[in-house]
């Protein structure tokens, strides 16, 4: 079945390099505190307090509305959407509602078939809920346990049109957006609960369904993957699809039927009458100074000017650490080099173990490639010290004197060569008799006896020398 | 001429999350109906030429500078919950 899957995201991102709240001075460093102390009257909603914009708040919305390529609006106020529901204590949330801050914009992403554009319908800030602990799972909790130190965080929802065909787009999509908005230094997505993603999908003709507050990239690849099975088996036997609210179960990794999705007249917006309006159309060439070169830019800077491959370059430049760091080395060292190093070993030895740059400074990269430069460690050797400074928080230097990865030297090598021949004469009359693979095998015995500190080619030459002479 | 119908108060007692006895129903559908009928008296004057006004103290771009205040103790933030545990707010099943 060949159909047209059509997904269309609505992410919510909290504005998390703030120091304070949307529309208070609690802090937003909460996340390692115990529950409910990083409150007050106004993000608790207790009767009397007023709420103040932060205007840094505003200036990070309007730095990621230019970065998505949006339109700002000329003048605009917040508004009060009204829900009944423990997760905001007032009954009602500060949200935008007509004249949000960034519409139609755009951002470029990596397709199922190349370079691919997803409209951007609006970028709005709101504040963010508090969070419910359901005790058991969400369909069967006995009660909800509620901890307010989430809420008022300052949050920007963006709404993408449904430009993605396939969950994979979808998840390309997330990867672009939040490379973005680290670049824009507005974000932090190693924080728990920075970004939430809700994803409509509908097979195309028939209705959607909106699948609610998945909390990874991957999560919402897989929880599209199984609404798209689910949808086409309705399909199938002759059903119909319903519009409704799902829920992700990530353990189970299915989607649950939520409730009837509340009309948006049910939230029955007006106008925020403790926020006045604000107009900041005039910051627009202030803030326009202040985005960085965003990850395409640099990706295409990094091809011309290092003469590195599109895929090594965008390797790079999908986190900016990541890029940052590979500038920095590639000043002293030849930046292909570099850029192999960083972009397949060190990123991938990150991302498997799930850890961020902050780990490894630039001073411990030019301190193995310079070893490795001038031969006095081995490729093999360079990977042992990434992944043991990874693993076990060493240096580099520590990690090769522990694990004695410095290349073994000439006269060491002779001897293992020679010991080696004299144990396995049969591989030796092999290769006199012409059995090339013969020689991989002795290689193999040399760099085994030296524990991988032995230089592959010189072994190589070693050994036929030897040989040679033997003869 | 009534605006509001039984159908459209139930739903948004449902909304509120409040339950109210039939009278007490019956009477609060004749009161929103007269005030909403009080308020059609608006309907009657030419607006096209107005720019709405989305607020009244004429203020505009009132900002605060991102800092820290300090918040609330748990035990002060707690005090009007009926019910807690470990710190957080114990409401009843929610989903």
């Amino acid at each position: 079945m060949n159909e047209n899957v059509k997904i269309g995201l609505e992410i919510h991102v909290q504005l998390n390099k703030l120091k304070s709240k949307m529309f208070c001075g609690c802090s937003t460093d909460y996340h390692d505190a115990p529950p409910n102390t990083h409150v007050c009257p106004v993000c608790l909603g207790l009767p009397g307090s007023l709420p103040t914009i932060n205007k840094k708040a505003v200036e990070y919305a309007l730095k990621v509305a230019l970065a998505l390529n949006c339109e700002v609006e000329t003048r605009t106020h917040f508004y009060r959407k009204n829900y009944f529901y423990p997760d905001l204590p007032k009954n009602f949330q500060i949200s935008q509602y007509d004249f949000p801050i960034g519409s139609n914009g755009y951002v470029e992403i990596e397709g199922d078939n190349g370079a691919k554009v997803v409209r951007i319908k609006r970028v709005h800030m709101e504040e963010d809920p508090g969070r419910l602990v359901h005790i058991g799972t969400i369909d069967r909790s006995r009660y909800t346990l509620v901890d307010y130190n989430r809420s008022g965080m300052a949050l920007l929802e963006i709404v993408t049109e449904p430009d993605m065909g396939s969950p994979k787009e979808a998840r390309s999509f997330l990867a672009k957006l939040r490379s973005i908005l680290e670049y824009l230094d507005v974000f932090d997505g190693d924080k728990e609960g920075a970004m939430r993603i809700d994803a409509n999908i509908s097979i195309e003709g028939n209705e959607r369904a909106e699948v609610k507050n998945i909390s990874s990239h991957k999560g919402v690849e897989k929880a599209l993957q199984y609404e798209i099975i689910r949808q086409r088996n309705i399909l199938r036997r002759g059903g119909r699809i319903v519009r409704e609210t799902r829920h992700f179960d990530e353990e189970r990794n299915i989607t649950i039927s939520m409730r009837l999705k509340e009309e948006e007249e049910d939230y029955r917006y007006f106008p925020e009458p403790d926020l006045p309006p604000f107009s900041v159309v005039d910051w627009v060439p202030v803030i326009r100074e202040t985005i960085p070169e965003l990850p395409d830019e640099k990706r295409d800077r990094f091809i011309s000017q290092y003469g590195i491959s599109e895929a090594l370059a965008k390797a790079l430049t999908s986190d900016h650490k990541i890029a940052d760091l590979f500038e920095d080395v590639a000043s002293e060292f030849e930046p292909k080099l570099v850029a192999g190093w960083v972009a397949d070993v060190l990123k991938g030895e990150l991302n498997y173990r799930g850890l961020s740059l902050d780990v490894f400074p630039p001073s411990y990269m030019k301190e193995i490639l310079k070893m490795l430069v001038s031969d006095e460690i081995t490729d093999r050797g360079a990977v042992i010290v990434i992944r043991k400074v990874l693993d076990e928080g060493l240096t580099p230097q520590e990690v090769i004197e522990r694990e004695g990865l410095r290349k073994a030297g000439e006269s060491e090598l002779e001897t293992v060569v020679r010991d080696v021949l004299k144990n396995n004469t049969k591989a030796v009359e092999d290769y006199r008799a012409g059995k090339k693979e013969a020689l991989n095998f002795l290689v193999g015995q040399v760099i085994r006896n030296t524990k991988g500190r032995a230089d592959p080619k010189l072994a190589r030459k070693m050994i036929e020398e030897m040989i040679e002479n033997l003869a | 001429m009534s605006v509001i119908t039984k159908d459209v108060l139930e739903h948004l007692l449902w909304l509120s999350k409040l339950s109210v006895s039939e009278e007490e129903k019956e009477r609060i559908l004749t009161q929103l109906n007269s005030v909403l009928e009080y308020f059609s008296i608006l309907d009657e004057l030419e607006i096209e030429d107005v720019e709405p006004m989305y607020h009244v103290a004429g203020l505009v771009n009132v900002f605060r500078e991102d800092e820290v205040e300090p918040s609330l103790s748990q035990e002060e933030v707690l005090k009007n919950a009926p019910k807690t545990e470990n710190g957080f707010i114990k409401t009843p099943r929610m989903m």
